[in-house]
């Protein structure tokens, strides 16, 4: 299913300044970030200055004003994985892929992310990759996870 | 669905629905929470559901996939009913056996039962099994009871009976006199008397009043909010629609954090029904009652949790609280009289309504009155979500319902209330979780987040964690927050570091009451209690940083190597092939060694290792 437009998130939510996150939650979630373009658009509709559109869209955690790779790996640091190693999956992430948190790798495949919880903690350390849960994630569970996403990926590529 | 327009409609409803339940032979209680979806619940769920068609079972067996049980470490986990046997850690593969033993046969299938770790003994029903047994669990009780996808599965167990009593028996001022009688206390950290709260909205001059439902659980190593929204979505709807009626609102919102897609999933598909069904709407049920209830996702800001931000956020803003010299529950959100819950406070109100407030106050101490969940996590052996009555002390949950340390170590200590509470040590572990005990020992009941913490744990670098945090959520509005957490940090990173001199400790304690005092809003008064309470109760720990220069739990890189025990070392090559940085070296055959040059002390080796070969000193 193609995403939605920037036309149809703002349906029904035109000159409504208070819809404003709501909007911008539907843009990141369907685009993958926040453009410059599309905070315009969403600055007229709503009748939102743009500088406060740029406000709230840097100010919360939920929005990237950049693009993102095609994968993304969320690996939580909530006090519960802190204390059960989430430093190591982190460390593990970032010397796999050679790329830094919220950094895109060369590849354009990956972009790390780390979150304060993710509300699993019973199950730390917990890490997402796309959105679905990994739970009691060691460095070499996430290697193979890593690794498996890669190959996922070339044979789509191939199959393309 | 078809819409009730009386509380007569109401009562016969559920009447059909539990006359029609009663031909059920047998149902199977799945948890889905989020904890057992991690765990691939839903493949369990659908093989399930495949064997009882191919067997023919499909109407006489229900399959009821639920909110979070609380029991996450042992899940995908099911209950079957009747006989309340629990089973945990199932694969799709048993499915056949489950339904053709226990469901066809009435046979317990004994690998899929628990086996108490103390005893090693195998426990068939969940009511026997240690982690619940402690318990005194009301409100996730009712998890197992309902689909949360199903409004007719809470109308069905009395759900919307404590709202229509009020509605149509109560008055607003006895309602409120209620909810003050039963001593309940606010569950989202601060512990305010909800009925006060309630009694000074309905006071407060106006027509247009708001309530609000604060599911921005922004507490890491919390997630008890999680489980009540997405697990029983429509008790916390209730309880709102009781508040609503009690101060006069029309309108109501949850705000939801949007890291928990799943709740924001089931609260949206709970407000749907209630509005289809009629619940939710003008003139609700023939009253003079009118009112409706939105769904606002939070921008995932750790500061949104404190009222006045939560407020602003909603109006789609950024969340920077104000100073309450002026209360929200007089003016609040768009200036009007608001009354803000947390989810765990709004899900109690309609057992109050219910069971009278002596019910409620008979449970707990004193000034804490009632149950409360918590988020036992960490070093642990038995994680997950547990609920007590309010005098229950720490070694309860602990070691009872906890079953102690996880990999038979020590317990050092139990951080409590997230980044604004503390961290106690063991010899606290017989205090209650009270709310004015608590804070009187330097930490809080807060939101309920408890994390064991054993001797691995560095209780200085857990306040530098605390402080990283807080220095990313702090909003930087005020100076003290922003400045002082910053200043913070960077003495400890030095204590860390091993550049610590004993001045700082001085230092650290008086920067961090002058935050407590000064800061505008929650998050800065509270910010410097993981500080203060690991100076308070583990001050060793700081000074073996600063004069031997030395972590003793061996966590703080500056100050730990790595090295290889030769005499340990199989020569596997595991930890040359985990190490993302090509710092290890050594052949086949050959004890392997650490190039010190290329180490980044990141830990991957020792934690890969199955030998303990790899020594940090």
């Amino acid at each position: 299913m193609p995403p939605p437009t920037l036309d149809s998130i703002l349906e029904e939510r035109r000159s409504q300044p208070h819809q404003l996150i709501e909007v911008l939650q539907d843009v990141q979630e369907h685009y993958g970030y926040i453009a410059e373009e599309s905070m315009r658009t969403i600055s007229n509709e709503l009748g939102v200055p743009l500088m406060e559109v740029y406000k709230v869209a840097s100010f919360y955690k939920a929005f990237a004003l950049k693009p993102r790779g095609k994968n993304v790996i969320t690996i939580c640091t909530g006090t519960a994985c802190h204390v059960r190693g989430a430093k190591l999956i982190l460390n593990q992430a970032v010397g796999q892929l050679g790329v830094k948190p919220s950094e895109v790798s060369d590849d354009g495949l990956f972009t790390i992310e780390h979150v304060n919880c993710l509300g699993a903690c019973a199950l730390g350390p917990v890490v997402t990759d796309n959105g679905n849960y990994h739970n009691h994630m060691s460095p070499g569970k996430l290697r193979k996870l890593i690794k498996s996403i890669y190959k996922t990926d070339a044979e789509e590529i191939s199959h393309d | 669905m078809t819409k009730i327009n009386t509380v007569k409609d109401l009562k016969a409803l559920r009447k059909r629905l539990l006359k029609e339940r009663k031909k059920i032979r047998a149902t199977l209680v799945l948890c889905g929470g989020t904890g057992c979806q991690a765990s691939r619940c839903q493949d369990v769920t659908d093989a399930v559901k495949n064997e009882l068609a191919k067997q023919g079972l499909k109407r006489s067996v229900c399959v009821r996939t639920t909110g979070c049980h609380g029991f996450c470490e042992q899940g995908p986990l099911m209950v079957i009913e009747p006989g309340n046997i629990f089973y945990c850690h199932i694969l799709p593969d048993d499915a056949h056996e489950i339904v053709t033993k226990t469901i066809l046969d009435g046979e317990v299938v004994e690998r899929l039962l628990y086996t108490d770790p103390v005893s090693g003994k195998l426990i068939q029903t969940e009511s026997e099994i240690p982690f619940y047994r402690a318990q005194d669990r009301y409100l996730l009780a009712q998890n197992r009871q309902v689909d949360p996808c199903s409004i007719e599965d809470y109308i069905a167990i009395g759900g919307y009976s404590a709202f229509t009593k009020a509605l149509f028996e109560i008055p607003p001022e006895s309602v409120v006199r209620e909810i003050k009688d039963s001593g309940l206390r606010g569950r989202g950290g601060g512990g305010f008397p909800t009925g006060r709260k309630w009694a000074e909205c309905q006071k407060a001059p106006g027509d247009e009043k708001y309530v609000i439902c604060n599911a921005d659980e922004g507490d890491p190593g919390a997630y008890m909010d999680r489980c009540l929204l997405e697990g029983n979505p429509h008790l916390v709807l209730e309880g709102m629609m009781i508040g609503a009626w009690a101060i006069g609102a029309q309108q109501g919102y949850v705000y939801v954090r949007n890291e928990y897609p799943l709740a924001v999933k089931h609260a949206r598909m709970a407000v749907d029904q209630a509005r289809k069904i009629g619940l939710l709407s003008d003139k609700i049920l023939g009253s003079s009652f009118s009112f409706d209830i939105d769904i606002a996702r939070g921008g995932g800001s750790f500061v949104c949790g404190e009222s006045t931000a939560l407020m602003a956020s909603l109006e789609g803003k950024v969340g920077e609280p104000r100073p309450k010299d002026v209360h929200t529950v007089v003016d609040g959100l768009w200036h009007k009289p608001t009354t803000l819950n947390n989810v765990e406070t709004w899900a109690n109100v309609p057992s109050i309504i219910l069971n009278g407030s002596s019910w409620f106050a008979s449970k707990g101490s004193k000034g804490s009155k009632g149950t409360k969940i918590l988020a036992l996590t960490g070093h642990i052996k038995n994680t997950g979500l547990v609920e007590v009555a309010m005098d229950t002390t720490i070694n309860t949950v602990v070691f009872d319902i906890g079953g102690g340390g996880s990999n038979g170590n020590s317990i050092k200590a139990v951080q409590t209330g997230g980044p604004s509470g503390g961290c106690l040590p063991a010899d606290k572990f017989d205090l209650p979780v009270d709310f004015d005990v608590l804070a009187k020992a330097g930490s809080m009941v807060g939101s309920g987040g408890m994390v064991v913490m054993d001797q691995e744990t560095c209780m200085v670098d857990v306040a530098k964690y605390f402080l990283t945090f807080l220095q990313d959520e702090s909003c930087g509005k005020c100076v003290p927050c922003r400045m002082g957490i910053d200043r913070m940090l960077e003495i400890i990173t030095d204590i860390t570091e091993g550049n610590g001199t004993s001045w700082q400790i001085g230092l650290l304690e008086e920067l961090g009451s002058t935050v407590s005092q000064t800061a505008l809003c929650g998050l800065g008064k509270t910010a410097a209690n993981p500080v203060l309470s690991t100076l308070r109760y583990f001050r060793d720990e700081y000074e073996a940083h600063i004069h031997a220069k030395k972590c003793p739990a061996g966590v703080c890189q500056a100050l730990v190597t790595y090295k290889v025990d030769a005499e340990k070392c199989t020569c596997c090559g595991i930890c040359k092939r985990g190490c993302p940085h090509g710092a290890i070296v050594g052949k086949k055959k050959q004890v392997h060694a650490i190039n010190l040059d290329l180490c980044q002390k990141c830990g991957i080796c020792k934690s890969e290792c199955d030998f303990e070969a790899i020594q940090v000193k």
